[in-house]
């Protein structure tokens, strides 16, 4: 235990630090630290996905606190939550089917108890339902009609009354069934995070088409993935790639394009304008993509979804499922950018003399923002792993994803 | 739980294969700039935007991937060791702790002796800084390359930081030249402040880059030859005046320096006074120094909330909406603020309680301060608990200590300095250091404190004020007051200095001056070579003379003063001949200056003084030329002096009577003047009779011979 936590520590720090960039590469290190959490985790007797609960939400609390910006931390300690909640509920519904049959043979007092437990449940369900503004009652739920808050008292109920000795039996199985039901669940999320390059890229055949012009900004790995599928099914195009002032990572975008093989033009950002009647499709890589549709993207995206919008030139989103954000942009307390140091901007030697000279003469401020954000109106499309998505569909995606008992952690 | 396991075994290997890096970093200035704050708490945990100074060295420290750093504590060594205790960084950090040093040589020498003692120190080379630097400049790359220079070459014990920066003024820091090879990065030359003067070497060898535009950032990668370096030489104090000059100057064991110029999108400073303290607290307010922000909990401190324009707010402090908060301020936790303030470019700490119709404009608040309605504050620093009661002023570039109070109304006047400790008696500060005060203990600050509060009717703050007005009284630094203050500097000495930097505007040109700017050490000896004599032997007059007054005071006998009229004379380069008509002329000038009625008395003064010195002067007159020049000197004197001009020919006699001046001196001295001007001949005249009668003499002597 000792371990995880020194672990944690170094990974919180390094979040703190700035020193892990990219939302994928973050995503990997917090399921795996989550993994080894779960895994250390001792957990009680009764109510188990409620410890592991705790124990994931304490430490991705901690994370999410080390740099808030960074919305895929938060998008995966969700998602560990929203799989140790699906996999109670499995078990149990697999527990309670298995009762269901001992009731059916057995006596009636369990028949009664569940008279009284079922409409008790129901109301709990649409509670749960009229509280969640995202996610309405899904059809499998209402069919199942067991939600996780009602599950545990119910469970410990009818075990009291009914056969306490292949309960206990029935319990320490499932104790270790769970947690490594959820491990299960967690190396599949580890599988797709890092798979979601070639889901993705699979789709890009669908997608470009011979002798396009596709216009990206900044780099993202998603994108050049994308690109090189693309180039690799023998279609011929050309990428216009802008540079991505002032961090210029478009200038190593356009080096790997390069590389592979691809017909690739540099542009500054300033110039998308001028060049997009010229694009058929805009592509870009998002940091972030919020549960309104909203993307959060490199500098400048909202300028070029802009340009692509007045030219009618479609805007796409590709975007690993660990993007995907359940929070609304409009929330305060959603961190949305960060400002990162004006030296990427200016050489502070030579203008060390206008900084702050003096009160009276003014002063030079430098603001130099990392993200962007693009509202969902302008973006055409969302290629995530599982498929095209539109914008006004994300939330409902989104609420596969996540619980919605866990969107305030 | 196997997997894990088998991770960390493949981590071991992987640490034993890479050399540990470790740094030193110094937790004293060994300074005064910083008191009277520092009299309270060690400089290097002051509050920097609501963080101690070390921390935002340790952090970076941290992630440049050092793996153990030792802190070296002198003053106030608990409070520190307490802080670091309970930071993040507690199994990083090892504090060394030594009372005893006054110095950077001092504490690098503590570091070298225990060593010794204690097992695992310095393995290798090691980073060494202040606990004051403010970076984010990754150390990896460096440390790489001075390991390999080391393996190249194995005299290149040390890398130096330095950046390019335009203005000098912005951190308050001297002016600061170097000379560094562009190939090898090698260190040259390095003055800091003081006179400019290169090796002619270095002047005409064009291929050296000789700039002023840069900064030291006092970040040195060492090996661990330099602390066996500062073992040796005993005298080394300061690591730049004493130690890099020393290496550079007096080539010790052929060691060399380089220089390591950081790249522009780093940042690196160094708080050396209270103006660097206003500067790269705005730059840290600016993101310069990110990922070390405010908003970014780098230590372990609790984030602020970045707002727009720069505002920086705690997410619990309270603000009247009818508070006006500006650009780049900072705001911290548990602070509230009134109605109608008016908040520019300050800090405000945790805990603060700020009046309505406050006005802070460019300062500093720490922690639990309170202030009270109407109050206005101008570019100053304001320490834990003090409190500033209503209608008080600060003028700009006051600093106010630990829970001073500022009573009602009262106006601190600018510049002040203000602490609840009395200001050490000025002479005590044989050396200006921190610890001075530390030893005291607290149980003396406390009764301090309590004997304030007594008498506070007499405190210099107003009737309810508690606290001492420093005087400023370093006179040298006296014209510096308002380059160190935090104060922007005032127009009229802005305009001072950029005259003064116009004109030498062709130095900043970073390549080689013209040879007019500066003053090399061969050329100056060339233009003084036209007219050696006429100063030098000013001085060496001056010198023999006060040399031969001593000696006449003390009754010291010939055998004392020749010795150091040798010397002086060696040292002047004179001929015996100049000394003798020295030491003749500081005879004479005795006798005039001695207290006398007549001309009479006068000769009777001379007489005497000849008569002690005469075998002083006669150590120099062994040859005629000696002789005469004596005479020639009395010559001058008289045209000086009218009182000797008609004993002239009377000393001659008695010098000749003394066996000073031989016969054949006063005949050839008669003839070199016989050809001259008549005015000048008023000498000859007068000893007219007497050269006569040397002649006859002579002759007679001849005649006597003869027969």
């Amino acid at each position: 235990m000792p371990d995880v936590q020194s672990m944690v520590a170094e990974f919180v720090n390094k979040l703190r630090k700035r020193k892990i960039e990219g939302s994928q590469a973050t995503a990997k290190c917090t399921v795996e630290l989550l993994r080894s959490v779960i895994s250390h985790q001792r957990v009680p007797h009764a109510n188990q996905a409620a410890a592991l609960i705790d124990a994931v939400k304490a430490v991705g609390q901690q994370l999410v606190a080390a740099n808030p910006v960074e919305l895929a931390v938060g998008n995966v300690v969700r998602r560990v939550l929203h799989i140790i909640r699906e996999e109670d509920l499995s078990l149990t519904t697999a527990a309670m089917a298995g009762l269901d049959l001992l009731d059916a043979s057995d006596d009636d007092d369990i028949d009664n108890c569940k008279g009284i437990g079922y409409p008790a449940m129901s109301a709990a369900v649409v509670a749960a339902a009229a509280r969640s503004t995202l996610r309405p009652p899904s059809l499998q739920t209402l069919l199942e009609g067991t939600p996780e808050s009602a599950t545990v008292p119910y469970t410990s109920s009818s075990g009291a009354d009914s056969e306490s000795k292949s309960k206990s039996a029935d319990k320490s199985s499932l104790t270790r069934k769970l947690k490594h039901d959820v491990i299960e669940g967690v190396n599949q999320l580890i599988q797709e995070i890092s798979g979601c390059h070639e889901q993705i890229a699979e789709q890009a055949i669908e997608h470009i088409h011979q002798n396009e012009v596709i216009l990206t900004l900044g780099s993202s790995r998603t994108v050049l993935e994308f690109l090189c599928a693309a180039k690799e099914k023998k279609r011929s195009f050309r990428v216009f790639v802008a540079e991505g002032a002032p961090r210029y990572q478009g200038h190593l975008l356009a080096k790997e394009l390069v590389a592979r093989g691809l017909q690739t033009t540099v542009i500054t950002d300033s110039a998308v304008f001028a060049m997009i009647s010229r694009v058929n499709m805009v592509i870009i890589g998002a940091h972030a993509v919020m549960a309104n549709g909203g993307v959060i993207g490199p500098v400048g995206v909202n300028m070029a979804a802009l340009a692509a919008k007045k030219h009618a030139v479609p805007f796409v989103v590709l975007a690993g499922s660990h993007k995907l954000c359940p929070l609304y942009p409009h929330n305060p307390e959603v961190l949305l950018n960060e400002l990162r140091s004006p030296s990427e901007l200016l050489d502070f030697g030579e203008f060390s003399d206008c900084l702050d000279f003096g009160a009276g003469s003014g002063s030079l401020q430098v603001v130099n923002p990392t993200f962007d954000y693009v509202p969902p109106n302008l973006v055409s499309l969302f290629i995530t792993d599982t498929g095209g998505h539109n914008p006004s569909y994300m939330y409902r995606l989104i609420a596969d994803y996540y619980s919605a008992d866990d969107l305030v952690m | 739980m196997g997997a894990q396991k088998k991770k960390d075994a493949a981590r071991v290997p992987e640490g034993l294969s890479r050399q540990r890096l470790q740094a030193i970093v110094i937790a004293d200035s060994f300074n005064t700039r910083f008191r009277p704050l520092t009299l309270e708490r060690p400089k290097v945990l002051l509050p920097l935007v609501n963080i101690p100074m070390i921390d935002y060295t340790l952090a970076w420290l941290e992630s440049a991937g050092i793996d153990e750093i030792f802190v070296f504590c002198c003053a106030h060594s608990l409070q520190l060791i307490d802080h670091l205790k309970k930071s993040q960084w507690c199994s990083l950090v090892r504090t060394i702790v030594s009372h005893k040093s006054t110095s950077v040589g001092d504490a690098l020498r503590y570091i070298y002796e225990q060593q010794h003692t204690e097992t695992s120190q310095i393995q290798g080379d090691f980073v060494l800084v202040s606990g004051d630097t403010v970076s984010n400049m990754p150390l990896a790359e460096l440390i790489r390359e001075h390991r390999e220079r080391k393996k190249r070459d194995e005299k290149a014990i040390m890398t130096m930081v330095i950046k390019k920066q335009c203005s000098r003024l912005r951190l308050g820091s001297d002016q600061l030249f170097v000379a560094v090879d562009p190939v090898t990065k090698q260190l040259l030359y390095y003055n800091e402040g003081g006179e400019v003067c290169l090796d002619k070497s270095l002047v005409l060898d064009t291929s050296v880059l000789v700039c002023n535009d840069v900064k030291d950032c006092y970040i040195d990668i060492c090996s661990p030859e330099v602390l066996s370096l500062f073992e040796d030489n005993f005298d080394y104090q300061h690591l730049r005046r004493h130690f890099v000059k020393g290496l550079l100057v007096d080539d010790i064991m052929g060691y060399k320096i380089f220089t390591h110029e950081v790249h522009s999108s780093c940042y690196a400073a160094r708080i050396d006074n209270l103006r660097s303290y206003d500067t790269v607290s705005k730059d840290i307010i600016q993101r310069w120094t990110y990922p070390y922000v405010p908003d970014i909990s780098f230590s372990g401190n609790h984030p602020l909330k970045l707002g727009r324009r720069g505002m920086y707010r705690a997410s619990d402090a309270v603000q009247s909406r009818s508070a006006d908060i500006g650009a780049s301020t900072v705001i911290g936790y548990g602070t509230r603020i009134g109605n109608g303030g008016k908040i520019f470019n300050s800090v405000i700490g945790n805990g603060c309680s700020i009046g309505s119709n406050v006005v802070i404009q460019g300062s500093y608040i720490w922690n639990n301060v309170t202030i009270e309605d109407g109050c206005e504050i101008r570019n100053a620093v304001v320490c834990d608990g003090v409190k500033i009661r209503a209608g008080a002023v600060l003028q700009p570039g006051v600093v106010l200590s630990f829970n001073v109070v500022v009573g009602r109304d009262f106006v601190v006047p600018a510049y002040s300095k203000v602490s609840l400790l009395q200001q050490a008696i000025k002479d005590d500060s044989d050396e200006e250091l921190e610890y001075a005060y530390s030893s005291r203990g607290t149980a003396d600050l406390l009764s301090g404190v309590n004997n304030l509060q007594m008498e506070s009717k007499a405190s210099e703050l107003g009737p309810d004020g508690a606290g001492y007005i420093w005087e400023v009284f370093d006179s040298s630094h006296d014209e510096e007051w308002w380059k160190h203050s935090i104060v922007p500097i005032p127009m009229e000495k802005l305009a001072d200095i950029t005259q003064v930097t116009d004109d030498g505007d062709i130095e900043d040109e970073s390549v080689v001056p013209p040879r007019g700017e500066l003053k090399s050490d061969n050329d100056s000896i060339s233009t003084d070579a036209n007219d050696p004599n006429d100063d030098d032997y000013g001085y060496f007059q001056r010198e023999v003379r006060e040399t031969f007054l001593r000696a006449v005071e003390e009754d010291n006998n010939v055998d004392h003063v020749t010795p150091l009229i040798n010397s002086l004379r060696f040292s002047y380069n004179m001929a015996s001949a100049d000394c003798a008509g020295a030491i003749f002329y500081s005879m004479m000038r005795l006798a005039v200056d001695s207290p006398h009625n007549s001309t009479s008395e006068l000769y009777r003064n001379a007489t005497s003084i000849i008569n002690k010195s005469k075998g002083l002067l006669g150590f120099y007159v062994k040859q005629i030329d000696e002789q005469i020049e004596v005479i020639m000197k009395f010559e001058e004197m008289c045209e000086e002096t009218a009182e000797l001009v008609p004993l002239f020919a009377q000393i001659v006699h008695f010098l000749y009577d003394k066996d000073v001046v031989q016969e054949d001196a006063i005949l050839r001295w008669g003839e070199e003047k016989a050809g001259a001007d008549e005015s000048d001949k008023v000498y000859l005249n007068q000893c007219e009779a007497f050269i006569q009668w040397l002649k006859e003499a002579s002759e007679e002597e001849e005649d006597e011979e003869d027969s």
